[in-house]
């Protein structure tokens, strides 16, 4: 066998240099969609009409901006979405914790049996009719409290919350009991403090669930006044419609373009403000994918 | 005698000794309590609610109310063509999505791992977790607004470069690769993390002692990286084809219309229209407890395999 020391053998050049290529074109193929449509935005719109806009912005102008922010009905979806997102989300982290405390404890009775009725439904449905029927029959329909109670509880997160709770070492909570805590006392003043880093991460998948929940909307409210973003995006972004584009669309050269034009705004109004905080958050999502599959 | 006399004792034992477990777990049953009645009101009554599929189901008079008319919707179903079509679609969704989607987070991740610089390698990671955090509607309106006919971007290109207009949007041949490749697009980058962290929780005593001995960049990465992540792969790619027969409906629905109905419509969606669409809530409940039945089987055999390959299983 001949062994070869070189660092730089043909290979290596090869396979270094294909996994620049790999990375360069996956860099490249990500991000030029959020460019082009960041470009377009604030592009002049006779140039958007003449199709000269394919990287960079040519020209500048607001003037989409201006027309899609004088909209009243952006600002009431704008405003339902963070509604829905905030109490929803408080809601969530509640039950999910009063749910996976006792289902952590070992030596909870019954524990095995509780656990069973709650894993079986990551499993098992009856589907979308029955929970539409059952849903609507307990008179949700065109209730704000439709986006936060049915989906009260993520299975997957109780359990990724359970074992965080799993975690807390057993002497803590027993010298808690030898000076006269109940579990309630150890649970809310001792154990939650204790599981702050992951309930971080499930702040964040609870809210960015709803955030972007689209079919609860579509399904149960028809009122305009109770609409999320979601709903008002995919009028205007998938079904043309150009209420954003206000009366004023004389004031573009085409109303096709105006139309386009005022879609890349909007989604760029809808996406920034979560792809300004998602750098600082990162590292939590991150976390998230490890713990669970950490759970096994 | 004595037999019968220990019996009942120690039947009167043990009951006392779950009534003082009660007891003593009181406040971690109350607890719970809210819990399950959450569980029962909005997953186990739907359940119950699924033997609609076997009824026909009347509007006004309870979730139950309707007459038994046996498997009359289910046969209707499999006789009608919707049955073939929405099958096949759905399979092949997932099926493609599988193929395309689960090994480019692996290659995604072997480069970006490979690649010397920490700030460039960074960037990379951060960059392709982006997509990752825009919702379905913004993905599919990305996906309408860039690639249609009129105006856009993709045919921008296309003509540029000398080509023909293509209708990507309103052509059924179209429907699979935009559904597929928007969807690898969107989770590649968050798809490659828990590779990304397998490889750096690789002993990197084995590359020292394997570049000694003069190995090949590319070999480091066949003999080293992929077996010490095998296991990870394994695990993921069972539990990808325990989904086989689920595709997310939000997706498809957002993005298909009547023109792409041939090659897009999936078992839920096709729920969706009978059911919510045209009031059929019996024939629908039908169609989806089939769907949920078999994704269950699939979800289950996935998880036997798992166990039998890995020791490692969803319960």
């Amino acid at each position: 066998m001949k062994r070869v020391r070189s660092s730089s053998s043909p290979s290596d050049v090869i396979f270094n240099a294909a996994v620049c290529l790999i990375a360069a074109v996956a860099f490249l193929v990500t991000l030029y969609p959020f460019i082009y449509i960041l470009s377009v935005s604030i592009s002049d719109s006779s140039a958007v009409y003449r199709g000269e806009v394919f990287l960079w912005p040519v020209g500048f102008s607001l003037a989409g901006y201006k027309q899609v922010f004088q909209q009243k009905g952006l600002w009431t979806a704008y405003g339902n979405t963070i509604f829905y997102t905030v109490v929803g989300t408080v809601f969530n982290l509640i039950a999910t914790c009063i749910a996976a405390y006792p289902l952590s404890r070992r030596t909870m009775v019954g524990r095995k049996f509780f656990n069973f009725i709650i894993v079986f439904t990551m499993y098992f449905s009856g589907g979308l009719i029955p929970s539409y029927l059952l849903i609507t029959h307990l008179g949700f329909y065109n209730s704000r409290w439709v986006m936060i109670i049915p989906a009260l509880l993520s299975t997957y997160n109780v359990m990724v919350c359970r074992s965080a709770f799993a975690g807390v070492p057993d002497e803590i909570i027993e010298s808690a009991q030898i000076d006269g805590a109940n579990d309630w006392q150890i649970f809310h003043t001792i154990a939650v403090r204790l599981i702050t880093p992951t309930l971080a991460v499930l702040t964040l998948y609870y809210a960015i669930a709803h955030w972007n929940n689209f079919f609860t909307p579509m399904l149960y409210l028809s009122r305009e006044a109770l609409m999320p973003m979601q709903i008002l995006l995919r009028r205007v972004l998938i079904q043309a419609s150009t209420e954003l584009a206000g009366g004023d669309t004389q004031a573009f050269e085409n109303q096709a373009v105006a139309t386009l034009q005022i879609r890349y705004v909007t989604i760029v109004v809808a996406t920034l403000p979560i792809l300004c905080i998602y750098p600082f958050l990162q590292k939590y999502f991150v976390k998230g994918v490890m713990l669970g599959a950490v759970k096994g | 005698m004595t037999q019968s006399k220990t019996a009942p004792r120690a039947q009167e034992n043990r009951r006392e000794a779950l009534i003082k477990k009660i007891k003593r777990d009181k406040y971690l049953l109350a607890m719970l309590l809210p819990v399950l009645l959450y569980y029962v009101i909005f997953h186990y009554i739907p359940m119950t609610g699924a033997i609609i599929a076997f009824k026909d189901f009347k509007p006004g008079g309870g979730i139950y109310n309707g007459e038994w008319v046996g498997l009359r919707w289910f046969i209707q179903f499999f006789d009608s063509p919707y049955a073939y079509r929405t099958i096949r679609n759905t399979v092949l969704l997932s099926l493609y999505s599988l193929i395309f989607g689960f090994p480019i987070p692996i290659l995604f991740a072997i480069c970006v791992t490979e690649i010397g610089n920490s700030k460039i390698r960074r960037t990379v990671q951060t960059v392709s977790y982006l997509p990752h955090f825009i919702s379905t509607v913004v993905l599919v309106g990305m996906i309408t607004n860039l690639f249609t006919m009129n105006n856009g971007v993709v045919n921008g290109i296309i003509n540029a470069l000398g080509g023909k207009t293509v209708n990507f949007l309103q052509n059924p041949g179209w429907f699979r690769t935009l559904y597929v490749g928007s969807g690898v697009w969107q989770s590649f980058g968050f798809n490659s993390i828990i590779y990304i962290a397998a490889i750096n929780g690789i002993d990197p005593s084995l590359y020292e002692a394997a570049k000694i001995d003069g190995i090949r960049k590319y070999q480091q990465v066949l003999y080293i990286t992929l077996p010490m992540i095998s296991s990870t792969i394994v695990i993921l790619f069972i539990l990808q084809l325990g989904k086989l027969m689920s595709v997310g409906f939000e997706k498809v629905f957002l993005m298909y219309s009547p023109a792409v109905y041939e090659t897009a419509d999936v078992i839920s969606t096709y729920v969706y229209r009978k059911g919510i669409e045209s009031s059929s809530y019996s024939f629908a409940s039908a169609v989806g407890l089939f769907n949920s039945v078999v994704n269950f089987l699939f979800v289950y055999v996935a998880n036997c395999i798992c166990r039998k390959a890995t020791q490692t299983s969803l319960w």
